[in-house]
C-alpha cells in the first residue's frame, strides 16, 4: 500500500519530496517528513492499531492529539521499547519500529477477543466480584490471572539506554497552549515586558488556527499564528517551546513540563537528551490549553474508522490525509459541518446524520447550497464491519429522542462525529480551580481559582474566536502587568470566522430496535454506556464511586473525551442535573510521562551523591572491600589472597587485639563548637558533666532526645577556653548539626556559642592496639606518648614534615589506640606515613567489619543499640547520667516506664555449643518448647566472631537483663529457621575493667 | 512543591528546606519542677489544625538557619515566613 489516502493538494505541514520509512507490525509503510505515526499509517488505509483493553475489541484512532484513547503502540525494540505510546503524538522519524499492544497472536486474529464473545460475564466491577472467595485463591490463582490480563504494552526488561535531563526555569509568565488565545497572551505579556515561557504539545504551534478558515487583521489564522510566532521569536524575554507538554500543576504554582528533545531526530548525538523535564515556577500560569472534541455514545462506536470530526479535518489540512474516502458525518452540531466542507473540498459527498431538527449556521447552508442533503432528526443507530467500519445503520429519530422511528443501512468506510466541545480544564483543576458548569456549553470550566492560574479562550468556554483572542490580549496584558511598569497594551485586532448555531444536548444515541450493541463511552477503559447504568443500579451514586467501580475516566486517558460523556449519562439516568452530579478530579500527569524523563540523570552513580574519604585511593589499591555507610564508600575489610570475609576480619581483628592497626575514620561526623557559652551549652546538650573539662582533654559524652532515647554519642575535646571539637557518628553527624542548631536558634538563642561542621576539614586515622604507643613514639619522637604525658582521654598538638596533627588517646576498640587527625588534603600522606612506620610493628589495615567486632567484644554500644527505643539504662549508659544538672530529655527519665526495673536492659550471649553464630535480629526466647504466641524477652542486636575467646558473641537487649546473667535462653530466627541455645553473659565481654585502654 | 521565603535568604523552593514542627510549643525552663502530663503535651501532643499554622522550619541545604512560617496547611498558602525573633506581619 501506497499512501492511498492522501489528498492531492499541499495545504498541509508536511513536505511531500522527503519519504521516510517505518514499520508497524512487521510491515514496511512510508510516510513523510510531518507526519505522526497516525496519520502515516491511516494514509496507508491502515485503522487497526490495537485492541481494548477489557474485551479486546479492534481500535483504531479516534483523534489527532493528546486525546487518542484508543492508538497506543509499543514503539522500538530491546532497551529502548516504550509501551503505551500514544501513536498520534508520535512523529514519523526513518526507521521507527512500532507494533500493536494488548493481542496476540496479531492485532487481525486476538485470542483474547473472547472477552468480547463473553463481555455480559464482564460486567463493571467483574473483578470485585469475582474474585471475593474463596479467600486463598487470591494469591494463586486470581491474582496471577489478573497480571496476566491487565495492562496494555511490555514494560521493558533492560535498563533505559537514553538520556535525559531537568531543568528548572522561572517566568513572570507561563502560556500553556498556542492556540490564538495562547498566541494572544503571549504576544500582549511579552510586548508588555514580561519574562514569558510559550509550552505547545505539537511540533508546530498554532493550535485551531492550523485548521479553522478565519481571519485575523488582513491575513488567515494560519498567517497570523506564524507572525505572532516570529515577533515572540525575536523577543528576548521570551522562550517558546513546541514538542512540550506541561502535564502538572503543583502548588505554588509549580508546573511540570515534559519536553520531546529528540525523539523525532533521526541520529540523536548521544549527548543530546531524549526528553527533558522542566520544573517551571511561574509568577503567573495562563491556562490556553484549548478544548477537545466530544465523541457521542452510539452502537458499536469503537470500531476502526471512526473518528472525532475534527480529527478527520486536522488529518486532512495539516497532513493530507483523508481518514476515508467514504465519510458520513455525525453531529450535534455545526462545527462538524467544517469537516464535511473539507471532504468537499477534496472532491467526496460525505453523508451527513445531524441529531437536530434544523440549523441555520453558515456552514450548514454553505454545506448544503454544495447540493449535499442533510439527514435532520437521525442518528446513528449501530455500526457493522469486524476489523474497520463498513456500513452504518442511520435511523430517524422519534420526537422525544429517545428511540429510532425507522432505520436504514448505508455503506461507508469511516464515520466523523462531533458531540461538541469539553474545554480541557485539566491544569485548572489540578491547581485546585473550583469548576463551574457552563450550560451554555454543557461543560465544566474555571471559576474560583486557588492559585496564580486563569483559563482564557476555548478552555475558558470562550468558543469564538473574537472572545478568545479579545481574552488573550487583555490577560496577557493585565498579567504582565504585575511584574512590569510598562503598561503597555497591545489591541486585539478584527478577526472573522463564522457563526454558529447551538448544539443540541443529546451524547447518547437509542439503541438500534431489537439489538443491545456496546455504545462506548470511555473507549480507553472499555466503559459502555450499559456499564454506568448497571453501577448506579448497584447504589453507587457519587460520581467518584461511579467511575471507581465503573473505570471511567481513570488512567493515563483521565477523561479527556469521556468525561462530561459520562456525567451527562449519570445526570439523564438520575434526573439531576450536571452540576448536581459533580465532576471528578483530574489528577497529574494529563498525559503519560516516560519514567526515565522524572528520574532523569539520577540514575547509576548519580543516583546519590559519593562521599569517598582522602584516603580512599589507598584502599582502593589494597583490595578493599567497600561497604555504604550512608553515603560514604567505607573500605569494609581487606582480604588477602583467596581470603574470604570471615577469615579477614578475624586476621585484621585480631592483629589489633595482638599487634597494631590502623583504620580510616574521617567519616565520623565532627563539629566545631566555639563561644563563651560552649561549655555550658555542652553541659545541656549530653547527659553528664561539662562545666569542669580541662583544656586537652577529651570526654566521652551521651546525647538523648526529649524522649530521653539516646540520640548520639562521641568524644569531644576542649582546645581552649571556649573551643570545643565535638566527633558524632558517621550516621548521625547531619543531624546533631541540625539539632545543636535548632537549640542554638529556637530555644536558647541566648547562649553565645556558633557550631559549624568541619567533618570534611579533618581526616582521621584510628592506630589501635597494643603496638600502638611505640608505633607513633616513632613517628612523633618530640611528643611524649607515655600514660603521663598522653593520658587516656588526652590530645596533644605536633608535626611531622610540617603537617600539623592532632593526636588523641582514645578508643573505640577497647585497646591502647589514638586517633591522628589532620588537614583532610594531608590524610592520605599521614596514612602512608604510620603504615610505613608501622612495617616494623606488623601493622594492618582493618575495615569497618573488625572495627565492629573489636566493639562488639568490648560492649561498646553503636547505632544497632542506640535504635531510637533505648535510653541509657538499657545500653548500660546510666553511669554517664548526671544526677545534678538537667540537660535534653532528662526529664523523660523519670517516667514511670522508664524507671521500671525489669526494662529490656544490655546483655553479652554466647551459644552453649561455641560454634554457632547467631543472626542478628534473633528472638530472644525462654522456653523452645513452648506455643505460639511464645513471649519474646528482646532481640539480638549485634554479632561478632570474638577473636579474644575464639566463639561466636552477641549483644541483645533483652527484659531484665542483669538478671538474667548465666541463665539459659534461645536466640531463635524464624527466618533462617534456626534455634540456638544461648548462654546470657555481661555485655563487656572482653577487659570488662577497662585496663587496656589506660595501659 | 512549595515556593518557601528564608527571612535571610529570599525564596527558595522547598527542597532546601526541612520541615521542624509547631513553631509555638515552647520547651520548659530547665531545672524547672514539670508535671509528667506538661512534659508529654511539650514532647508529644501537637494541635493538627485544618488551616493556618505557625511552624519551624530550617534551611538546611542554604543558610542553616531555623525560622517561622505561618503556613495553610489545606492550601498552602504561605501568609509569611520571619525570623525566630520576629513576629509575622500577617
Amino acid at each position: 500500500m501506497s499512501n492511498s489516502f492522501r489528498t492531492t493538494n499541499s495545504i498541509g505541514l508536511i513536505n511531500k519530496d522527503k519519504k521516510i520509512n517505518f514499520t508497524f507490525n512487521g510491515t514496511i509503510y512510508h510516510g513523510y517528513e510531518g507526519d505522526t505515526l497516525a496519520s502515516a499509517l491511516i494514509a496507508n488505509g491502515v485503522h487497526l492499531v490495537g485492541r481494548s483493553f477489557k474485551y479486546h475489541r479492534p481500535r483504531g484512532f479516534l483523534g489527532v492529539g493528546v486525546e487518542e484513547p484508543n492508538a497506543m503502540v509499543q514503539l522500538h525494540d530491546g532497551n529502548k521499547s516504550e509501551p503505551n505510546i500514544i501513536a498520534t503524538e508520535v512523529e514519523l522519524v526513518e526507521g521507527l519500529k512500532a507494533k500493536s499492544q494488548n493481542c496476540w497472536p496479531s492485532v487481525q486474529f486476538d485470542i483474547g477477543e473472547i472477552n468480547n464473545v463473553l463481555n455480559r460475564f464482564f460486567p463493571a466491577g467483574f473483578y470485585y466480584k469475582t474474585f471475593m472467595w474463596p479467600k486463598s485463591f487470591w494469591m494463586k490463582i486470581y491474582e496471577p490471572f489478573i497480571r496476566k490480563a491487565a495492562g496494555m504494552g511490555k514494560a521493558p526488561l533492560l535498563p533505559d539506554p537514553d538520556r535525559y535531563e531537568h531543568n528548572y526555569e522561572h517566568c513572570d509568565v507561563l502560556v500553556v497552549g498556542s492556540g490564538p488565545s495562547g498566541l494572544a497572551s503571549a504576544l500582549a505579556a511579552a510586548k508588555n515586558g514580561a519574562r514569558v515561557i510559550l509550552a505547545e504539545d505539537k511540533p508546530n504551534f498554532g493550535g485551531s488556527l492550523l485548521t479553522d478558515e478565519v481571519t485575523i487583521g488582513n491575513m488567515s489564522g494560519k498567517e497570523w499564528a506564524s507572525d505572532t510566532i516570529s515577533q515572540l521569536k525575536s523577543m528576548p524575554n521570551v522562550i517558546l517551546k513546541k514538542r512540550s507538554q506541561v502535564f502538572g500543576y503543583y502548588d505554588h504554582n509549580m508546573t511540570v513540563m515534559i519536553e520531546r528533545v529528540s525523539d523525532h531526530i533521526e541520529n540523536p548525538s548521544k549527548y543530546t537528551p531524549r526528553q527533558r523535564l522542566h520544573y517551571i515556577r511561574a509568577g503567573e500560569v495562563i491556562v490556553s490549553t484549548g478544548s477537545i472534541e466530544r465523541p457521542i455514545s452510539f452502537g458499536n462506536n469503537d470500531r476502526p474508522g471512526i473518528v472525532l470530526a475534527s480529527a478527520a479535518k486536522e488529518y486532512m489540512k495539516v497532513y493530507e490525509t483523508l481518514v476515508g474516502k467514504k465519510p458520513i458525518i455525525f453531529t450535534n452540531n455545526d462545527t462538524a459541518y467544517s469537516t464535511a466542507l473539507e471532504f468537499i473540498k477534496n472532491d467526496i459527498e460525505p453523508i451527513i446524520v445531524d441529531t437536530r431538527d434544523s440549523s441555520n449556521g453558515e456552514l450548514v447552508k454553505e454545506v448544503q447550497q454544495k447540493g449535499i442533503s442533510i439527514k435532520f432528526n437521525s442518528g446513528i443507530a449501530d455500526t457493522k464491519g469486524h476489523l474497520k467500519i463498513n456500513s452504518a445503520i442511520i435511523g430517524k429519530l422519534d420526537s422525544s429522542k429517545e428511540s429510532f422511528i425507522s432505520e436504514e443501512t448505508v455503506e461507508c468506510d469511516c464515520i466523523c462525529m462531533s458531540g461538541g466541545w469539553t474545554p480541557t480544564v485539566h491544569l485548572s483543576s489540578q491547581a485546585g480551580n473550583k469548576l463551574k458548569f457552563n450550560e451554555d456549553i454543557d461543560a465544566f470550566v474555571p471559576d474560583k481559582k486557588r492559585q496564580k492560574e486563569t483559563a482564557i479562550g476555548a478552555a475558558n468556554g470562550s468558543f469564538t474566536l473574537n472572545q478568545s483572542l479579545a481574552e488573550g490580549f487583555q490577560v496577557g496584558f493585565d498579567l504582565s502587568n504585575k511584574f512590569t511598569d510598562q503598561n503597555n497594551p497591545t489591541n486585539s485586532p478584527n478577526s472573522n470566522e463564522p457563526s454558529y448555531e447551538k448544539h443540541e444536548k443529546l451524547w447518547c444515541m437509542p439503541l438500534p430496535s431489537g439489538k443491545k450493541p456496546k455504545r462506548f463511552i470511555d473507549f480507553q477503559n472499555d466503559v459502555a454506556v450499559s456499564d454506568v447504568e448497571l453501577a448506579i443500579r448497584e447504589g453507587f451514586r457519587s460520581i467518584e464511586h461511579v467511575k471507581r467501580y465503573t473505570t471511567l475516566g481513570m488512567a493515563g486517558d483521565q477523561g479527556k473525551t469521556s468525561n462530561l460523556n459520562g456525567l451527562q449519562y449519570v445526570s439523564k439516568i438520575e434526573k439531576k442535573i450536571v452540576p448536581e452530579v459533580g465532576h471528578t478530579t483530574f489528577r497529574p500527569p494529563y498525559t503519560p510521562v516516560t519514567i526515565g524523563a522524572i528520574v532523569g540523570r539520577e540514575v547509576g552513580n548519580h543516583y546519590l551523591p559519593t562521599r569517598k574519604s582522602p584516603i580512599h585511593t589507598w584502599h582502593e589499591e589494597n583490595n578493599a572491600v567497600f561497604v555504604a555507610a550512608g553515603l560514604w564508600q567505607r573500605p569494609r575489610y581487606y582480604p588477602r589472597g583467596s581470603e574470604d570475609m570471615n577469615s579477614a576480619v578475624n586476621r585484621e581483628a585480631a592483629n589489633v587485639r595482638k599487634n597494631v592497626g590502623i583504620c580510616d575514620v574521617t567519616t565520623l561526623g565532627k563539629i566545631d563548637i566555639k563561644g563563651p557559652d560552649a561549655p555550658e551549652f555542652l553541659n545541656r546538650v549530653y547527659t553528664n558533666a561539662w562545666l569542669k573539662l580541662p583544656v586537652g582533654k577529651a570526654r566521652y559524652g551521651v546525647m538523648l532526645r526529649e524522649d530521653g532515647m539516646v540520640f548520639d554519642d562521641g568524644t569531644t575535646s576542649r582546645l581552649s577556653e571556649n573551643h570545643f571539637h565535638m566527633t558524632t557518628t558517621t550516621a548521625q553527624a547531619a543531624n546533631v548539626l541540625s539539632h545543636l542548631e535548632y537549640y542554638l536558634q529556637v530555644v536558647w538563642p541566648d547562649l553565645d556559642v556558633n557550631v559549624l561542621s568541619t567533618t570534611e576539614q579533618w581526616s582521621g586515622i584510628a592506630v589501635a592496639g597494643p603496638k600502638s604507643r611505640d608505633l607513633l613514639s616513632k613517628l612523633f619522637p618530640d611528643v611524649d606518648m607515655s600514660n603521663e604525658g598522653l593520658p587516656f582521654m588526652g590530645l596533644v598538638d605536633s608535626s611531622i614534615d610540617g603537617i600539623k596533627a592532632r593526636i588523641y588517646r582514645i578508643s573505640f576498640s577497647g585497646e591502647l589506640a589514638y586517633e591522628v587527625n589532620v588537614e583532610s588534603n594531608y590524610g592520605l600522606y599521614m596514612w602512608k606515613k604510620i603504615m610505613e612506620v608501622g612495617q616494623s610493628f606488623d601493622i594492618q589495615p582493618y575495615g569497618t567489619e573488625a572495627l565492629s567486632t573489636l566493639r562488639i567484644e568490648m560492649g561498646h554500644v553503636a547505632g544497632a543499640e542506640l535504635d531510637g527505643r533505648t535510653i541509657p539504662f538499657d545500653v548500660g549508659l546510666n553511669s554517664m547520667v548526671s544526677q545534678k544538672k538537667d540537660f535534653i530529655g532528662k526529664r523523660s527519665l523519670s517516667k514511670d516506664a522508664f524507671t521500671e526495673s525489669d526494662r529490656q536492659t544490655i546483655v553479652g550471649l554466647v551459644p552453649l555449643d561455641k560454634k554457632t553464630k547467631i543472626p542478628e535480629g534473633s528472638h530472644i526466647i525462654e522456653d523452645n518448647s513452648a506455643v505460639a504466641p511464645i513471649p519474646k524477652l528482646g532481640h539480638v542486636s549485634s554479632s561478632c566472631w570474638s577473636v579474644e575467646y575464639n566463639n561466636p558473641f552477641s549483644i541483645a537487649i533483652i527484659k531484665d537483663g542483669k538478671n538474667k546473667i548465666g541463665k539459659n535462653l534461645y536466640a531463635v530466627s524464624p527466618l533462617k529457621d534456626i534455634s540456638i541455645p544461648v548462654e546470657v553473659v555481661s555485655s563487656h565481654y572482653v577487659d570488662p575493667e577497662g585496663s587496656r585502654v589506660r595501659s | 512543591m512549595l515556593e518557601i521565603k528564608c527571612p535571610y535568604c529570599g525564596k527558595r523552593s522547598q527542597n532546601e528546606f526541612s520541615y521542624g514542627g509547631d513553631a509555638t510549643i515552647k520547651r520548659p525552663q530547665l531545672g524547672e519542677e514539670i508535671s509528667t502530663e506538661d512534659w508529654d503535651n511539650f514532647v508529644y501532643y501537637r494541635d493538627n489544625p485544618r488551616g493556618k499554622h505557625s511552624e519551624l522550619w530550617h534551611h538546611v541545604s542554604g543558610c542553616r538557619q531555623w525560622f517561622k512560617v505561618s503556613r495553610d496547611t489545606a492550601t498552602h498558602e504561605i501568609f509569611d515566613t520571619c525570623k525566630m525573633n520576629e513576629d509575622f506581619n500577617v
